[in-house]
């Protein structure tokens, strides 16, 4: 199987700090993939090398088959990027930001314009289309973001914490949206705290101290760890930590 | 004690928008009232208004027995208010944001250091680094001490623990119970159902209103669909095809099973033959109790 993010003792150093140890993983076409840690873990500067805005100090690897070293600006066309804290305009209408990230992906006008119609079809949003993002409902603004963040048909999406502070009900929604993205074939990379979501991915890594401690499918840790949940295995590895944040 | 009477806000021109549509509701020392809804319910703009800093419509809140509207300024000196974004000085660091609110409040960090100790400690060591760049966990036990230090009487926390891994998150919540066992009252509002459990008591907050207010145990006492928890291979595809079967009200995913809740007529087996008759083979379905989270999605179903 294709893999869409391949990579090999990828290190970053701030100074003396080690933020990301070595870490050397891939993930399949297709694959909802789960990269957890806790706060402070590496998660974050890990993603930011990934989606080519960091150069890593050392390792190689591959991103929707470009070099994330010598093609990082090729990566950021490939890849869709949606994160808890900012991806929306607040002032400008959901149309005007669909618009807007549809040209800034270089999609054509015409092609925008059946883009805006078919996602506000279906996200059942068409009275939506001349609001204003921010007097929009958080779970409603994931739903949109994500969406925003695929409209170019991207190998992969990084989702970063996407449904933080979302309801228990909204929260469901939005993973469906991420099921029917990975049955379109698009990758799905996401960070979360949620521990029953970490069970909706195919696989799971967990970060601690900045390197890769555990990576496997959600059963499979469970039964390594001998925990009835994610959580349980989540709380395992996060207590050997030695780095305070 | 915290005394809220038909409170109501509604924003917009005309009011159009209904934020707070009638709530009442009181909270006694040492409790922990957890405030459980959607987004957009209304749950921050009924914190802001205990916090004195926006008005209600109508209607009367007294925070041990101070006007949150009147007497604002008392009310301003007896509570602690962690608002749901990080709101302290991100060039600050640790330490001078503390400092910056103790003398806000007329006290010193080694006054009350007895108060925020346990949890204080923890982020002691990068006291010279810049709130800025502190990770989420960091900035939520930063943003607790700071409205501690000045030892109020109340508490309001809108969502603290957003964005808080779960190991920090449960040092987090721990410290909340000890601050109850010292007699402070607690408000808050989180996203997280296993928060909402450890709470004394809980309101299921929707459209302005509160809908139910009792123990986590009472909420989940009042459930009263019949639910049953379903294990099988080829998960999502379970999900949608128990969806469309007319003997299945409801159907999502917790974690790695299925929660479905059924109308009465429908027979375990049966539900069972059906679906091994559509190729779902592995299958586990057994009738199950309700977690609070369970609760919330048959509120938000209706």
């Amino acid at each position: 199987m294709k893999k869409v993010i391949e990579v090999s003792g990828l290190t970053k150093r701030f100074g003396h700090f080690t933020a990301v140890d070595h870490i050397t993983f891939d993930v399949k076409e297709g694959e909802i993939f789960g990269f957890l840690g806790a706060n402070g873990a590496g998660k974050t500067t890990a993603m930011q090398m990934l989606c080519g805005i960091s150069k890593p100090t050392a390792g190689s690897g591959t991103v929707a088959g470009f070099d994330i070293i010598r093609e990082n600006e090729r990566i950021k066309c490939n890849i869709g990027y949606m994160s808890q804290r900012f991806s929306l305009y607040e002032d400008l209408k959901v149309w005007e930001n669909i618009r807007l990230f549809g040209g800034i992906y270089n999609l054509s006008g015409k092609v925008i314009e059946r883009k805006t119609e078919e996602l506000l079809e279906r996200l059942d949003f068409r009275e939506e289309r001349s609001t204003l993002v921010k007097y929009l409902p958080l779970g409603w603004k994931q739903k949109l973001a994500f969406s925003v963040a695929i409209i170019h048909d991207p190998d992969i999406v990084f989702l970063d914490e996407p449904t933080g502070g979302v309801d228990p009900a909204m929260r469901r929604q939005f993973w469906e949206m991420i099921y029917e993205a990975a049955d379109r074939g698009i990758t799905v990379f996401v960070t979360t705290h949620y521990m029953d979501e970490a069970e909706y991915c195919n696989r799971v890594s967990i970060m601690v101290d900045g390197r890769i401690d555990a990576l496997d499918t959600p059963e499979a840790l469970r039964s390594q760890y001998n925990a009835t949940s994610m959580d349980e295995v989540f709380r395992q590895l996060a207590r050997k930590a030695s780095r305070s944040e | 004690m915290i005394e809220v009477t038909d409170l109501r806000k509604s924003y917009g021109r005309q009011g159009k928008t209904l934020a707070i549509d009638g709530i009442s509701f009181t909270a006694g020392e040492g409790e922990i009232f957890g405030v459980i809804g959607p987004d957009g319910a209304g749950k921050s703009t009924l914190f802001r208004i205990l916090a004195s800093l926006i008005l209600p419509d109508s209607g009367k809140a007294l925070l041990n027995g101070h006007d949150v509207v009147n007497d604002y300024r008392k009310i301003r000196q007896i509570i602690g208010y962690m608002p749901e974004r990080f709101s302290l000085y991100q060039d600050l660091s640790v330490e001078e944001n503390l400092q910056f609110f103790a003398t806000l409040f007329h006290t010193t960090i080694e006054e009350n250091y007895h108060l925020i100790s346990d949890i204080y400690r923890q982020i002691e060591p990068f006291k010279k680094r810049r709130a800025g760049a502190l990770s989420g966990g960091m900035k939520q036990k930063l943003a607790l001490s700071c409205a501690l230090i000045h030892k109020p009487e109340i508490l309001i926390l809108d969502e603290p623990t957003t964005g808080v891994d779960p190991v920090s998150r449960k040092e987090f919540w721990d410290m909340l119970q000890r601050l109850k066992a010292q007699g402070i009252i607690i408000l808050v509002s989180t996203a997280y159902m296993d928060e909402a459990r450890q709470c004394s008591r809980i309101a299921l907050m929707q459209g302005g209103s509160f809908i139910a207010t009792d123990t986590p145990q009472g909420i989940i006492d009042s459930y009263r669909e019949i639910l049953w928890s379903v294990e099988g291979s080829r998960i999502t595809a379970l999900l949608y095809t128990l969806r469309q079967l007319p003997g299945v009200k409801s159907c999502f995913a917790f974690g790695e099973r299925l929660h479905i809740t059924v109308r009465e007529e429908l027979h375990l087996e049966e539900l069972k033959q059906e679906l091994v008759g559509q190729g779902f083979d592995d299958l586990r379905i057994a009738p199950i109790k309700p977690t609070i989270e369970d609760c919330f999605m048959a509120i938000d179903n209706q």
